[in-house]
């Protein structure tokens, strides 16, 4: 019974590995477990990583292999920094982001908080919520363009129906201003639900009794909801921010079968304008540079908010 | 006992190796379109008559180039055989993706003079009116337009429009008149249905709008440089004709186009018209075969016309594609033989019958060809009158900033056509010079 893990191992080590690994320290056979994740890690994370930094001080282009590579020195980083075109992506970009983290979490928790409640074909709606989260964003994407159809779109003949307009008058993804609201629209219908799941477990995490006690002490509902429920379920909401965020920084799929970032660039995502300047374009070194933009970006962002997430949870 | 009937085996197995060695199977990659299905058809001929066997990697327009151009930028040996376009016919021969095959057409007698020129400068020469040859012309292709020429034919519609505009309505020959009639049926009830004007090209993603708006900007002006200065920008790309030939299909897009159309290409196009939402309908001319043979708006109910002259010029936007053997292939000599096939005359007369438009001359200026189909004529004018897009090494930068900033002017109505073709000619300038060519 009290015979200490290390000896149960050797115990249930096999003679010949045993044998093999005699005379190696703890530290050495330690990093021989440890050497090809690190390998792999350097290979696929870091390597790629000193490879895109380099290569956006060049001309690189990787469709032309053989054409001399110039060191440019920031010239692609100024060209980025100072490109009123980019600046309107990144805009776009911070919209969709924000309005969909906004939508999500809203009605993400509302909805969680009513599943929350015991009633008669609770877990039905679960499900019946959490199917659009489960389609392959490109399909979404695609039926989407036939909801929003003016001439034969479902979503038009519902606005039609309470605001009394003609369905033919508008068009939420040929339009400027209805476009980066379209892709809103489609995103939060599609992820809301992740939203709601992890809200649902962070309402379901908080012990009844903290609720029974409140209730001895006359607490009102209203009370108990912003001293009891939000408080404890802030870690989880800050949590779900922080996926909804950095999969919508990355959004692509979805955008791209719904409008292609049009109409002109109101729904360019830096995504889109990334692959475009890299694969279409071709001109690697710039999209290097922009990556690594973003990429810092995104790493001091999302380093800022950790270390709010780490505070609030140990509150 | 082994010995005995091991030898016979190992004999055959010998002489399949040997014949497999013979007989290739080769790939030809093309896009994903009717003309693909026809050469498919066609080149069961070449099968049989090579024994190599063949097989086609068909990727649909939106993503054709993305794929296509990666697949050669990668050396990949996917393809033997590409049908690729027009105009990244530069790229295919300064990155070495191509065969150059100007001593195989000599020692196989195929001249290029047998072609319809406007094809051979298209498809297949590079450096531009120079003769090295990287592809043979495939399949000639322009855009043009279809129109619904039943609801022309309507007496109280003639009788309307003649009130309103005080000429016939028919087939527009100017730009101005292609409007007008759009106008005239834009929101019009048909036999109790609302139709539209024209269905454009309006498509922002690959090259749907650079290949419509092309087709006015050449009518009034624009130009890819002079014939002195290949690479003169400024004043011939933002001249203030050109920026009026933008404002021209600005207006079109605005006053005449269906609803929710702010994103449409060739199928979108076709649909709109074949299911009878439009009246006119600017498109490639390998729709037409399909136009003709559609039980709703084929059979006659439909006509063809060439794109309209503008006020300074008549061109219209060259399509179609040449067909070159991949230089990464393992199977060259079997690639070669596909288009030495390819180039005989009996064989391009069957490719024009299944709907392939042929750019051999002898099949085009057969007597006969004119009347062959409904659009035929259509298609020789039309192919007289062709201009294309650039095809530099770096056409795709030059396609991606245009379709930025005229999509962005056409259908978002972001400032005025002469600070989108200004810059335009920003961008353009930006990617000669990183090209060395400025």
């Amino acid at each position: 019974m009290s015979q200490s893990v290390i000896a149960r191992a050797a115990e249930a080590t096999p003679p010949g590995v045993a044998r093999r690994f005699r005379g190696l320290s703890d530290r050495a056979i330690a990093w021989i477990f440890v050497a090809p994740t690190i390998f792999l890690l350097l290979a696929v994370n870091i390597f790629p990583l000193i490879w895109t930094i380099r290569l956006s001080f060049t001309n690189f282009r990787a469709n032309r292999p053989n054409a001399e590579v110039e060191w440019i020195g920031l010239r692609n980083y100024d060209r980025i920094l100072t490109d009123s075109d980019i600046w309107e992506t990144m805009q776009a970009t911070a919209h969709f982001l924000c309005w969909t983290i906004v939508l999500q979490v809203l009605i993400g928790f509302s909805l969680a908080w009513l599943i929350n409640r015991k009633f008669k074909g609770n877990d039905l709606w679960t499900t019946i919520i959490v199917l659009p989260m489960m389609l392959s964003p490109a399909v979404v994407g695609n039926f989407w363009t036939f909801l929003y159809q003016p001439q034969i779109g479902l979503f038009n003949y519902v606005v039609a129906f309470f605001t009394g307009a003609d369905p033919t008058s508008f068009s939420m993804i040929g339009s400027v201003s209805l476009a980066p609201w379209a892709i809103i629209i489609v995103d939060t219908w599609m992820w809301t639900p992740f939203v709601m799941l992890i809200c649902l477990a962070g309402l379901r995490s908080i012990p009844d009794s903290i609720y029974e006690a409140a209730e001895c002490d006359r607490a009102s509902k209203w009370r108990q909801f912003w001293t009891i429920t939000l408080p404890m379920t802030l870690p989880f909401l800050m949590l779900a921010v922080l996926f909804r965020g950095i999969e919508n920084f990355k959004m692509f799929d979805l955008v791209v079968q719904l409008t292609g970032g049009g109409p002109g660039n109101t729904t360019t995502l830096t995504s889109i304008d990334l692959k475009r300047e890299a694969f279409e374009k071709w001109r690697t070194g710039y999209a290097s540079a922009y990556a690594i933009i973003l990429f810092v970006t995104v790493f001091g962002l999302a380093s800022i908010y950790v270390k709010a997430l780490n505070k609030v949870k140990e509150r | 006992m082994t010995i005995r009937y091991t030898a016979p085996a190992v004999a055959t197995a010998l002489l399949a190796v040997a014949g497999a060695a013979q007989a290739d199977d080769l790939t030809l990659c093309w896009a994903a379109w009717d003309p693909a299905n026809a050469l498919i058809e066609l080149s069961k001929d070449f099968e049989e008559k090579s024994g190599h066997s063949m097989s086609f990697e068909f990727v649909p327009w939106p993503n054709f180039a993305d794929r296509m151009l990666n697949e050669l930028n990668s050396g990949g040996q996917l393809c033997d055989l590409m049908i690729g376009d027009s105009q990244w016919i530069g790229l295919g021969a300064e990155a070495g993706h191509y065969v150059k095959l100007n001593d195989f057409f000599d020692a196989n007698g195929i001249t290029m003079d047998d072609f319809i020129p406007a094809t051979v400068t298209g498809y297949s020469e590079w450096p531009k009116g120079t003769p090295n040859y990287w592809a043979l012309p495939a399949f000639g292709d322009v855009v043009g337009w279809t129109y619904r020429k039943d609801w022309f034919e309507r007496p109280e519609l003639q009788a309307e429009f003649q009130e309103k505009y005080g000429r016939e309505l028919k087939a527009p020959e100017t730009l101005d008149e292609l409007k007008d009639i759009a106008e005239f049926f834009q929101n019009r009830d048909i036999d109790g249905t609302t139709v539209y004007g024209a269905a454009i090209y309006t498509e922002r993603g690959s090259e749907g709008i650079t290949m419509g708006v092309t087709n006015a900007l050449y009518n009034y002006g624009f130009s890819y440089g002079t014939p002195e200065e290949p690479y003169k920008l400024e004043g011939v790309v933002n001249s203030p004709e050109a920026a009026k030939g933008l404002e021209y299909y600005k207006a079109l897009y605005d006053c005449c186009t269906p609803p929710g159309s702010s994103d449409w290409y060739m199928s979108e196009d076709i649909d709109a018209y074949k299911s009878g939402q439009v009246a006119l309908q600017m498109n490639f001319a390998f729709i037409w075969p399909g136009v003709e043979a559609d039980p709703n708006v084929g059979g006659g109910k439909s006509g063809y016309f060439p794109n309209p002259a503008g006020p300074d010029g008549h061109f219209a936007q060259l399509g179609g594609q040449g067909i070159s053997v991949v230089s990464y292939s393992d199977s060259q000599d079997a690639a070669l033989e596909y288009i030495k096939w390819f180039a005989q005359p009996e064989v391009q007369s069957k490719w024009w019958e299944l709907g392939g438009y042929s750019a051999l001359k002898a099949v085009v200026e057969d007597p006969g060809f004119a009347t062959s189909q409904p659009y035929a004529q259509t298609f020789l004018d039309s192919m007289a009158i062709v201009k294309d897009f650039w095809a530099e090494p770096s056409y795709a930068s030059l396609l991606l900033s245009m379709q930025d900033r005229v999509h962005s002017y056409v259908v978002a109505g972001e400032g005025t056509a002469q600070e989108a073709l200004d810059k335009l000619v920003e961008d353009w300038t930006e990617v000669f010079e990183d090209e060395g060519k400025m």
